[in-house]
């Protein structure tokens, strides 16, 4: 078993095209702002977008404040995207009304915890309950667990969100992401 | 004559606020603050909040970084903004501007029934604004405040800060549009034009 995580870890550090992938879909998509709380597995799109003048990448307190930020940005004439781990969705509930009652797109891109693979058990109840919150809210969720669905996964969602007005969530799961092992981190 | 210790009313500050607004975009949070700026004047380039407490702050974070040569003003209330207090931190470090942030301090939660909020035991938001970075923050005592505030506001030099220390009064309620899919297209369309209107 530990063999197996450790060679899947290795494989997913070794070829983790997929960031760079939805960095593009996202570009292509005229995303300007990118709010985020940081996720491990969104640090390689987090970095490309810093590296990039055109966007502007702003570091959020809570993830509730990237939705209202990000509905500021459409009354504006800007299209964002939200990075944010299946934690922070639950910090954004009430705040998703926006978007819902104002139908303005939102897009989404959640790295899932308490999913495939978990170690760490507090990450269990929000990570289980992240689909079904964003969905009693009204938004429309894909979740993707292969990695060469990703890209195409984001393309849609962004065209979904932007063109028909409505918020939309790509969910990325730890088999896409790996499970962090916690037991090989603790004898380091 | 005026009692220099009395505090100000909150009509009165919002339309010396809002005076001469020219094309001055406007965020109301949730509640008097949405009733304030409607008794001013329904206009199509305000966003009044009829729920999301806590967004009216990164809301005009959003549009004045998507509209750097248009002034975005957030009229807001100290419970609101209490809500979400760690935007003023978001923002500070982002320091659009053409932001400006007015914080109606009445010190209660007006809608609920007059419970005193934190700023009724001291709690300084302007302290907060400051310690964050946000370098123009000031607490607001006097309509020449008001007005001094006003046209920092059009000037767009720097992400401003203000708490106003208003009387605890309920007034009518002067409603806006309710439907938020009108408020968002009118808004759009007068903002970014007719095409706005098309996907």
């Amino acid at each position: 078993m530990a063999e197996a995580a450790k060679s899947r870890s290795e494989a997913v550090a070794a070829l983790p095209t997929w960031p760079d992938e939805i960095y593009r879909v996202l570009k292509d998509a005229g995303i300007r702002q990118v709010a985020m709380v940081p996720d491990a597995g969104h640090s390689r799109l987090i970095r490309a977008f810093e590296a990039d003048p055109e966007t502007r990448v702003v570091t959020l307190t809570t993830e509730e404040e990237g939705v209202a930020m990000l509905a500021g940005a459409w009354l504006g004439g800007e299209r964002g995207v939200l990075l944010l781990q299946s934690s922070g969705v639950g910090n954004c509930i009430n705040m998703l009304s926006l978007p819902v009652i104002c139908r303005m797109p939102l897009l989404m891109i959640v790295t899932m915890r308490g999913d495939w693979g978990e170690f760490n058990p507090w990450q269990i109840p929000m990570g289980q309950g992240t689909r079904p919150s964003l969905e009693a809210m009204g938004v429309i969720v894909n979740k993707v667990d292969e990695p060469h669905l990703v890209a195409s996964t984001v393309q849609g969602a962004a065209n979904l969100a932007f063109n028909t007005w409505r918020p939309v969530a790509v969910l990325i799961g730890q088999r896409v992401l790996g499970a962090k092992n916690f037991k090989e981190l603790a004898r380091k | 004559m005026n009692n220099p210790n009395a505090l100000l009313h909150r009509r009165d500050v919002v339309n010396e606020l809002l005076r001469d607004r020219a094309d001055l975009l406007v965020i109301a949070g949730l509640g008097a603050p949405n009733w304030d700026v409607s008794a001013a004047g329904d206009h199509p380039n305000n966003f009044p909040l009829w729920g999301a407490m806590g967004g009216a702050s990164m809301i005009g974070l959003g549009l004045a970084l998507a509209q750097p040569r248009r002034k975005v003003l957030v009229i807001t209330g100290d419970g609101e903004m209490l809500m979400n207090v760690g935007s003023l931190a978001t923002i500070a470090v982002e320091a659009p501007k053409n932001l400006t942030i007015a914080v109606l301090d009445n010190e209660r939660f007006g809608e609920t029934g007059m419970q005193k909020t934190p700023t009724a035991s001291g709690v300084d938001l302007a302290a907060i604004a400051t310690a964050c970075g946000i370098r123009t923050s000031r607490i607001v005592r006097t309509m020449g405040e008001v007005t001094e505030l006003r046209d920092l506001t059009h000037a767009g030099r720097g992400t401003a800060f203000a708490q106003i220390k208003i009387n605890p009064e309920a007034l009518v309620f002067v409603m806006p549009p309710a439907d938020g899919v009108i408020l968002t297209t009118r808004f759009r369309q007068s903002v970014l034009g007719d095409e706005a209107l098309f996907n």
